[in-house]
């Protein structure tokens, strides 16, 4: 009984390593929060649109799921998961929509037109409301949205590849069917 | 000299300016310190060890913003807290609430105190041969322990 109580320190010793090996474990960021907004109904919005084009309403987009990304012209990150977004649209015919957030038209103009558009809409979220009510800290974020117009997921920082295949693609995929 | 004095009193002056900028601030002064007071609570998502009182990014004026527009609008200081919360999670609590979710957080440092008191108690406790473990001389011993003293003495 008393070697037993000895090995309490041993025993407490393994937790704290095994809490040390999740929190460490690669590719895993402890900076990145979860969203308190998953699973909640998508902040209404009517933003304006792109220069002379439409403005991207919430309610014009549901009945299918979509995706929005929130970027900027100045966001360095951005410009890294642009050709990703180019490829999902191209070849995925993904339903991205696209929110520049506390940006102007002529930057976001340029940006598009020497980069490609990858977006069916643009809207612009000019002092950033839109992207507090979503809960955006940063830019590059994405937010899958369901056919209610619940949000399923959010993606923080640049997307990549391996989330693209692994979590977006097969989640619309499931949210498509159903 | 009075110059040099003067100047080393302004050094004493506290700075309690906080990140605030002019053009934020509301013009009515209880409202205003509510705001300053909720805003001290509240974390800058973007700095994550900064209150959005004290930090300079871009996020964090936005939700000093946010916070005294809902404050203007008639929102309790519980409503403007919650606004917030809902939109960027607990995370956003710097002091965070009571709940069995957090309990190991708040309990968690008291109980391992009184765990290591009680073990040290018991430990000690063991330690010390208590009066009952020993047993009395027997009448032979304590002449022997009497000679032994007189012995010493002389």
């Amino acid at each position: 009984m008393k070697r037993v109580f000895y090995l309490v320190p041993l025993l407490l010793f393994m937790i704290l390593v095994g809490y040390f090996a999740v929190s460490l474990r690669p590719g895993h960021d402890i900076h990145e929060l979860p969203s308190a907004m998953i699973e909640k109904p998508a902040p209404a919005f009517d933003l304006a649109g792109l220069g002379e084009s439409k403005p991207l309403a919430l309610d014009a987009l549901k009945g299918h799921p979509f995706v929005i990304n929130f970027f900027a012209s100045w966001c360095v990150p951005c410009r890294i998961e642009h050709p990703l977004l180019m490829r999902l649209a191209e070849e995925n015919h993904l339903p991205l929509y696209g929110i520049a957030y506390k940006d102007r038209s002529g930057p976001i103009t340029n940006l598009l037109t020497t980069f490609g558009d990858p977006y069916r809409q643009v809207g612009m979220d000019s002092d950033g409301r839109v992207g507090l009510d979503f809960g955006v800290y940063g830019v590059p974020e994405t937010y899958v949205v369901d056919s209610q117009g619940v949000i399923r997921r959010r993606f923080v920082g640049p997307l990549t590849a391996e989330t693209v295949d692994k979590d977006l693609l097969p989640l619309l995929k499931q949210l498509g069917q159903s | 000299m009075k110059t040099l004095l003067l100047s080393a009193l302004l050094l004493l002056v506290p700075i309690a300016a906080g990140a605030v900028e002019p053009n934020e601030r509301l013009a009515n002064p209880a409202l205003e310190s509510r705001a300053r007071a909720i805003s001290e609570e509240l974390r800058c998502l973007v700095c994550q060890n900064e209150s959005i009182d004290e930090s300079g990014a871009d996020l964090a004026h936005d939700i000093r913003v946010f916070l005294r527009e809902r404050l203007t609008a008639g929102d309790t200081n519980a409503q403007a807290i919650q606004a917030v919360v809902s939109r960027y999670g607990q995370f956003v609590l710097l002091k965070p609430p009571v709940e069995p979710a957090t309990y190991v957080l708040w309990y968690g440092p008291p109980a391992l105190v009184v765990v290591g008191l009680l073990g040290a108690f018991f430990w000690l406790n063991r330690r010390q041969p208590g009066a009952a473990d020993t047993a009395p001389l027997s009448p032979e011993e304590t002449r022997r322990l009497d000679g032994l003293m007189r012995e010493n003495d002389g």
